[in-house]
């Protein structure tokens, strides 16, 4: 089971009260089109990628990008109990998706990497060591029911 | 996934853009690195601080960054620049070359932070895919 002190979750906790799900989720997703192309694979249905600035106006992504970053309030509400909490959506992104989970910790890097850029200074060492903590967890969570 | 000429002016141009912030910004990536995935700390047992202020993390992260300069001004022969520095980190230092991409990540962070509008998807990429470039031909004297 994973421990987390009572700075780790007060720490993740103030990172997602604050957060504009709306500017964020959207950036991350992009981020991750854009400087990992070959995740683009799983969204052929979603109109024009062709170029970074059709994947920045892609409303179909943004809204994507928007859903992906609410799926992390599960995580933050049963921090206890990720494993458990992602169980099903580890299902569907396995066997519906069929997503590789490699591509878990690619999403991941870009969402720390756009919060960096928000928090500026205050993305320090410790807030960065407690949120990749936090990631590591859910994508070792969504990549659990993979057989 | 070579780097195209359109990544090479990107680079530079960042390069120049970061200019006498890269010591800062080498000595910060280097701290967080050791503090973020503290498994990297076992190649840095014989320095008595590795703290966010530690002097020694300070120094070694400049050294970092002047060695990155030095190798985006020879970005078309990234091999034959890092040669005297891959055989360093092969024979002597011998440091997983997988550690190279947690070097490179946390750097991108701090650039990230310091650099919020210019940093990008478009520079991100293109300076992703240098530094991919730079951990290839580190490692490239290893076996």
């Amino acid at each position: 089971m994973v421990e987390w002190t009572e700075q780790e979750r007060t720490t993740i906790t103030n990172i997602f009260t604050n957060l504009n799900y709306e500017d964020v989720g959207p950036k991350a997703l992009c981020r991750c089109l854009i400087v990992y192309p070959w995740t683009q694979r799983y969204f052929g249905a979603f109109g024009n990628l062709y170029n970074a600035e059709a994947i920045m106006s892609n409303p179909n992504i943004a809204a994507h990008g928007i859903t992906v970053l609410h799926g992390l309030d599960r995580a933050v509400k049963n921090m206890d109990n990720i494993k458990a909490t992602y169980a099903e959506l580890s299902v569907l992104h396995s066997e519906k998706l069929h997503v590789d989970p490699d591509n878990f910790k690619l999403l991941s890097d870009c969402l720390t990497i756009v919060i960096a850029a928000k928090l500026g200074k205050d993305f320090t060492p410790e807030t960065q060591a407690t949120f990749q903590k936090f990631l590591a967890v859910v994508v070792s969570a969504l990549g659990r029911q993979y057989h | 996934m070579s780097l195209s000429g359109r990544d090479k002016t990107i680079v530079k141009s960042f390069w120049d853009k970061i200019g006498s912030r890269s010591a800062d910004i080498g000595a910060e990536a280097l701290g967080r690195m050791l503090r973020v995935f503290p498994q990297t700390k076992t190649y840095f047992a014989h320095w008595s601080d590795l703290g966010p202020d530690s002097p020694q993390v300070r120094k070694h992260g400049s050294v970092i960054m002047a060695a990155v300069g030095e190798a985006i001004g020879k970005i078309d022969d990234l091999t034959g620049a890092l040669s005297s520095l891959s055989e360093l980190h092969a024979f002597k230092l011998r440091v997983d070359p997988a550690n190279f991409r947690i070097l490179a990540h946390n750097l991108i962070v701090v650039i990230a932070s310091y650099f919020p509008a210019d940093f990008t998807p478009e520079a991100h990429v293109s300076f992703d895919k240098f530094l991919m470039r730079l951990a290839f031909a580190l490692s490239e004297r290893y076996r």
